[in-house]
């Protein structure tokens, strides 16, 4: 039986995961697997646990304004340890040039604050349909 | 490649362990590729909260020190959706740290008794890799997760104060199974009480086994924790009980399977064929003890 999992992350440094944690639990309620891994981790530790666990998917809760920063490093590490097949999604306050940089930069989808929780779902149900 | 480099190589075990947990067939095919080896599994079950991932991650720490170590942990699905929260990860600070350690998440998947049902074969798998140790974290849903007794060489059960009355405790029957008992929070009041009355109830039960009281985050006690482990196992390698253990190991995967297999459409020829074969290879095995 083959079942999504993806790993709900908050890398960088705001102690903020309210946010994360609704869309963790919408994630749940979709059926799929969730991985959450608490407050305040590396892009290490988060390309760590992707790989341990092999997911299907990454989402990043990103609150600090480190956004660009913290997507490049995980990009990067993610492309080091061979696991950059898998598509990473962003969720947080983001700036719409930001938003777009991101994506070029190789990240999925960037959800901002009022993105209803169902078209996250479905959006994550798409990318790993593929 | 060498058992070592297996062992090393994280990408490998993880993507192997998504085939594993997918499909039970595969599985069978990876573990029998591999050679049997010997390793050792330590079951950490106990209430919801009691502090099970914070004590695992100290114990898998220690142990990481001398042996190759891996961590499975196990937190429910829910049985309408199928959905799951895995958090344990969060409580695991320094195991999830350590280049080490390979820790894992695992959804129960309508599996009841506290486990998963490809969690035989999972940890199977990693022994057979090169991991000495694995250690498998049990959901805390506090009733029946009577199959860890089955999958664990050693069964590590944690009490916390304050998570419930003894009345609950001895109705969930979870007293009746572990060998080493940890009442942690020991910080909290209560602590000693409850070693004291769980020691009375091993006690009236004719079990004497040891109860040790820990605090899992700043690790007081933790160590002696760790040593009442290894003695445990060292006795069993010793006195050769290890192997019974390990019979048992085989016996309820073969169980396991022949469970999920009727639970699924045993009806397909192939699907029977299957069921047979497992039931043959219990036959022979209870035949030779
Ligand atoms: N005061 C105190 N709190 C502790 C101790 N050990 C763990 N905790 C806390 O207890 C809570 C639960 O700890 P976990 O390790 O997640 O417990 P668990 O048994 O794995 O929980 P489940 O997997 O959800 O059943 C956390 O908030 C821990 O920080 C301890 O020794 N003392
Ligand atoms: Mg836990």
């Amino acid at each position: 039986m083959k079942r999504v999992k993806v790993l709900v992350a908050k890398p960088g440094l705001d102690g903020h995961d309210r946010g994360a944690k609704v869309v963790a639990m919408a994630l749940r309620d979709a059926g799929m697997e969730v991985i959450y891994t608490g407050l305040r981790q590396s892009a290490d530790e988060v390309v760590k646990a992707a790989l341990q666990e092999d997911v299907d998917i990454i989402g990043l809760s990103i609150l600090s304004g480190a956004h660009m920063r913290i997507c490049e490093k995980v990009l990067n590490l993610m492309k080091e340890k061979g696991i950059d097949e898998k598509p990473v999604f962003v969720g947080g306050i983001i700036p719409a040039e930001d938003a777009l940089e991101l994506k070029k930069m190789g990240i999925l989808e960037v959800f901002g604050p009022g993105t209803p929780l169902k078209a996250i779902v479905d959006s994550i149900k798409g990318a790993v349909d593929k | 490649m060498s058992e070592r480099l297996f062992y090393a190589n994280q990408l490998a075990i993880s993507r192997t362990l998504t085939r594993i947990e997918n499909d039970r067939s595969v599985a069978r095919e990876i573990i029998g590729s591999l050679e049997e080896r010997d390793y050792h599994v330590v079951g950490i079950t106990g209430s919801p909260g009691a502090g099970k991932s914070t004590l695992t991650d100290r114990l898998a720490l220690l142990s990481s020190k001398e042996k190759r170590t891996a961590i499975i942990a196990i937190d429910p699905s829910s049985p309408f959706t199928g959905g799951a929260f895995l958090g344990d990860r969060i409580r695991m600070k320094s195991s999830t740290k350590s280049e080490e350690i390979f820790v894992r998440s695992m959804a129960s998947r309508g599996k009841v008794g506290g486990l998963s049902p490809s969690i035989y074969d999972a940890v199977e798998f990693l022994g057979r890799s090169g991991f000495d140790r694995v250690f498998v974290e049990t959901v805390g849903a506090g009733q029946s997760e009577t199959d860890i007794e089955n999958l664990a060489d050693v069964v590590l059960l944690v009490l916390a104060p304050g998570l419930g009355d003894d009345v609950q405790t001895m109705k969930a029957g979870i007293m009746e199974i572990g060998d080493i008992f940890a009442v942690n929070k020991m910080d909290l009041p209560g602590a000693s009480q409850l070693a004291t009355r769980t020691g009375a109830i091993l006690e009236m039960s004719g079990r004497e086994l040891p109860i040790i009281l820990t605090n899992s985050i700043n690790g007081q006690g933790v160590e002696e924790l760790h040593n009442l482990i290894e003695k445990a196992l060292g006795e069993l390698d010793i006195s050769g009980a290890i192997e019974e253990k390990r019979r048992r190991r085989t016996l309820y995967n073969n169980l396991n399977s022949v469970y999920q297999i009727i639970k699924e459409d045993f009806s397909e020829n192939a699907k029977l064929e299957e069921l047979m074969n497992y039931l043959l290879e219990n036959r022979r095995l209870s035949d030779e003890s």
